[in-house]
């Protein structure tokens, strides 16, 4: 039931613009890849090269150990939830959820049998008398996934299918689409440039940039350990502290850290920190004032102006008191390895 | 919403005389469109009903129907009328989803080239299609396609009348598909389907055509009315529809001509709410 997908290679060009430039991935079976990327990196590209509606220039698409690059997309047995809502408009939710069905010629029966299963699953079990237009847009989107579904296909395609919903509704669903993942072990591919929304559902994120995997790693890993400064940018929120390298080892705010990944050829280097690595002591004498406080709850994020320089740092939610906006204060890094990028503006 | 409520309402609720004024202005432009489409229709009917030597009296109606050649022109008409319908849905839709679909940029051409007999009068338009037929059998001669220029001349059903009609139609249904395609997602319904597993036909078929139900419709009340009322092309390349049969009998029996006009505008507005019915009920029923 559950198939690997593979991207051998794969490129596609639209005009001159390099939508995939030789993207290699290996998606497992039964799990659960997110691709996360800026807009224009290729990731809904290469959904639909999976999907059959974009076919690429060269390289290959492989499921389950079949190469079906060049097989239409009706014959290649995938369910797809796209981000504009996309349920027939003529058709009830249950004929909606039974057409992949009805397509195939599964008895009346069978199929309607199988389309309340899927909606109790989507926790939609009494909506199916109702048309698309009845329905709000993450009940919609619950149909959609029912839908794509139904047929039981070997791969699930999700391009961006939280994006047109509110945050409420997009954290529900996020979290009712990673329990069905895991009951039905289906093998599935989720485009998204939410990094909150890769990070929080995925077994592995592949991070793209401009045609080409930055990383591929679990969301721990790309958050902790990110491969490459954009993956280091891109995902969460990143300070940029100057820093000085030696010997393997780099100088920054006064603390001496050893260095992982890859090192630049120059000396001055940006030390790339996460605000939750910035740590905080309250000092009289201390270089950094604290200057805005913005509450999150358990945390609260810290703007420091530090010289020149502002940093970001997270503090638990009830240091707020003592590190009230005005406050002087030490500014510090957690002691480990930290990712160094050659200074902005440097080569 | 509490907030909202009162700012929606504040229109209506700001001045009764505001209200009045409205009012009346509607029913004047009512009262207008009332008298410039119902009078001549009105004094139209008083025409057939009423003459000065016999007064009132509804004998030309029921004439109607036992005249000579009103029975076969209607029905020609209305053949026509299916037919050029068929055909010009069967050659827009798929080219207008091609174009939307594969080569969105040729919309511009294709949108010209659908509304350019808008600007070609009808009488340059059957004059060329005279030209073409007269000199047609000559340079046709000796190839197979002698038999074809003969076939589409038919009289029992003449079929270079639909080809005709279809040109003359092209810029009503491209408009009205043209609506009915924008108010509809057409790529990712059709992804969606080809994701499921549907052929390009079902798609067609059971996806896209239901959901341009109201567009094919529209196409089709507009394509019957052309018909049902074209004269030009007909009369000039010499067939006897049902606008030809009209004239024809305007010229001996005028209150007879005049309540088999009135009777055509209602069976066009019949033949129109029951499309229209028919597009309801499917919408309704699917």
């Amino acid at each position: 039931m559950t198939a690997g997908v593979e991207f051998r290679g794969l490129r596609r060009m639209f005009g001159r613009t390099v939508a995939l430039d030789g993207l290699d991935l290996t998606v497992r079976p039964g799990e659960l890849m997110a691709l996360l990327g800026p807009s224009g990196c290729g990731k809904t590209t290469a959904l639909r090269c999976v999907a059959g509606f974009e076919h690429p220039d060269e390289g290959a698409v492989v499921v389950d150990g079949e190469d079906v690059t060049r097989r239409p997309a009706n014959r290649r047995d995938t369910g797809m939830v796209f981000q504009s809502y996309s349920l027939f408009p003529n058709l009830n939710v249950r004929d909606n959820v039974a057409f992949g069905l009805r397509v195939r010629k599964v008895p009346a029966a069978r199929r309607h049998a199988r389309a309340a299963e899927l909606l109790e699953l989507v926790g939609l079990p009494t909506h199916g008398e109702r048309y698309p237009h009845e329905l709000s847009g993450g009940q919609q989107q619950r149909v959609a996934l029912a839908r794509a579904l139904a047929p039981e296909p070997r791969v699930l395609l999700l391009d961006e299918p939280l994006s047109a919903l509110d945050a409420k509704v997009r954290l529900t669903l996020r979290e009712e689409i990673r329990r069905l993942q895991l009951d039905l072990g289906i093998t599935t591919v989720f485009v998204t440039h939410d990094q909150e929304e890769a990070l929080s559902v995925a077994d592995r994120v592949a991070v793209m940039r401009e045609g080409r995997l930055e990383q591929c790693a679990p969301p721990a890993e790309v958050y902790d350990r990110p491969a490459t400064p954009f993956v280091a940018e891109f995902v969460g929120t990143m300070n940029h502290l100057p820093g000085r390298l030696s010997s393997g080892e780099v100088t920054v705010l006064g603390m001496t850290l050893p260095v992982e990944g890859p090192l630049p050829a120059t000396p001055e280097v940006d030390v790339l920190a996460r605000p939750e690595a910035v740590l905080l002591t309250p000092d009289p004498d201390g270089e950094g004032l604290v200057v805005t406080s913005s509450f999150r709850g358990s945390s609260a994020r810290l703007r420091v102006r530090l010289g020149d320089l502002e940093v970001l740092s997270d503090v638990p939610g009830h240091d707020t008191v003592r590190l009230a906006p005005g406050t002087r204060v030490g500014v510090g890094l957690v002691r480990r390895p930290v990712l160094v990028a050659g200074r902005a503006g440097e080569s | 919403m509490v907030a909202v409520t009162p700012v929606l309402d504040a229109p209506r609720e700001l001045a009764p005389a505001g209200r009045r004024r409205v009012r009346v202005w509607r029913g004047l432009a009512l009262g207008l469109a009332a008298v410039y489409f119902l009078l001549p229709l009105a004094t139209s009917f008083w025409f057939t009903v009423h003459n000065e030597r016999q007064g009132f009296s509804l004998a030309p109606y029921p004439r109607i129907l036992a005249a000579e050649g009103f029975g076969t022109s209607m029905l020609l008409s209305l053949g026509l009328a299916a037919a050029t319908i068929v055909v010009a849905l069967g050659l827009t839709l798929p080219a207008m989803l091609a174009v939307r679909l594969g080569a969105p940029r040729l919309r511009p051409v294709l949108e010209v080239v659908c509304t350019l007999p808008l600007v070609v009068p009808p009488i340059t338009f059957v004059s060329g299609i005279g030209t073409v037929l007269r000199s047609g059998p000559d340079l046709l001669a000796t190839t197979p396609f002698w038999g074809t220029l003969m076939a589409i001349q038919d009289e029992r059903f003449p079929l270079v009348l639909v080809l005709a009609y279809v040109v003359l139609a092209l810029p009503f249904v491209y408009r009205s598909l043209d609506a009915g395609l924008r108010a509809i997602d057409v790529r990712t319904l059709v992804e969606a389907a080809r994701g499921l597993g549907a052929s390009w036909p079902y798609v067609l078929l059971r996806v896209l055509v239901p959901n341009l139900r109201s567009a094919i419709t529209g196409a089709a009340f507009l394509t019957l009315a052309l018909v049902l009322g074209e004269y030009t092309v007909a009369a000039l390349l010499g067939y006897r529809t049902f606008p030809v049969w009209i004239v024809t009998v305007a010229g001996s029996e005028g209150q007879l001509s005049v309540a088999v006009s009135l009777l055509s505008l209602l069976i066009i507005w019949l033949l129109s709410l029951a499309l229209s019915g028919a597009g309801a009920g499917r919408r309704r029923s699917s």
